[in-house]
């Protein structure tokens, strides 16, 4: 049965929509741009330190840049998981009714420990959040960040994942093409940027890719 | 008893529930799942594991239709 577009993807009409292939290659172009904002620091560190040692302090600060920029890229894309502010606790309980019924007793289990829901798709693993979503694809060392946002800053979190998850399951490419990309890179360094409480889902995400 | 379900700040408020026999109940249920697709909604059925379909008309067998809201990039 084919696909029907998600409608929100009329509002995002110039973009391609979203597929394995294309993905793969705006992952590979992510690379490449961290590539390119390393390489010249690291460079200049080198360079500088053995042209002038005393130069020691500014070969530091390149090395420093060298690093601090994909961090920087890498806590961007960690933030589509951060939770976000609680409405009030009845609301907050029955949307998680809500969710419940949508997912498995899994994922049910995995969003009580980790506040996200792990969902495979055709595209590779989802980790869903309150705000955006993790594509965990490439046997899980890759992490295509994609911040989403539903319209009612009010909803309760429950309901925000509902929302996104919903979206997703009806068209997966569709969702990747309405959500920002907000950092693609390898997975771990996303890993490293979340709350501890959260790392689960995204190992349990990385360990359904394999399979 | 199938449920018309909307996702909003109080967690979900349930809309209409029907069944197929009862066709003052099913005739409510188009009134309310027609209003709030008016006012921007989208209507949700789940069809299996991981996978849920967008309707434009009430599906009268089905058990749940959830209403979202449009999502767009953060």
């Amino acid at each position: 049965m084919a696909t029907v577009p998600l409608p929100e993807t009329a509002a995002v009409h110039w973009r391609p929509r979203a597929d394995a292939q294309r993905l793969r290659r705006r992952g590979q172009l992510w690379t490449a741009t961290t590539v390119a904002h390393v390489v010249p620091f690291v460079a200049v560190g080198v360079i500088l330190f053995v042209v002038q040692p005393l130069a020691a302090a500014v070969s530091l600060a390149a090395f420093a840049h060298a690093w601090i920029i994909p961090e920087l890229y890498a806590a961007r894309g960690a933030n589509v998981l951060r939770p976000k502010a609680r409405t009030d606790a009845g609301a907050e309980r029955t949307a998680l009714g809500l969710l419940g019924d949508l997912v498995g007793h899994e994922a049910r289990e995995g969003h009580a420990r980790t506040g996200l829901v792990v969902e495979r798709g055709s595209l590779g693993v989802w980790v869903v959040g309150e705000a955006g979503a993790v594509l965990v694809s490439a046997r899980g060392r890759r992490a295509h960040c994609f911040c989403v946002r539903v319209a009612d800053p009010t909803l309760p979190s429950g309901d925000r994942i509902a929302h996104l998850l919903l979206a997703l399951r009806a068209d997966e490419e569709g969702f990747a093409t309405v959500a920002n990309l907000a950092f693609s890179g390898a997975r771990w360094r996303v890993r490293r940027r979340i709350p501890a409480t959260m790392r689960p889902a995204l190992d349990a995400a990385k360990a359904f890719d394999r399979v | 008893m199938s449920r018309l379900v909307r996702m909003d700040r109080t967690g979900h408020t349930t809309l209409a529930e029907w069944t197929a026999e009862d066709p003052d109940a099913v005739e409510a249920a188009v009134q309310a799942f027609r209003a709030e697709l008016d006012r921007g909604y989208f209507a949700m059925v789940s069809t299996g594991e991981g996978h849920a379909e967008q309707v434009k008309e009430l599906p009268l067998d089905a058990e749940l239709v959830i209403l979202r809201l449009p999502i767009s990039g953060g």
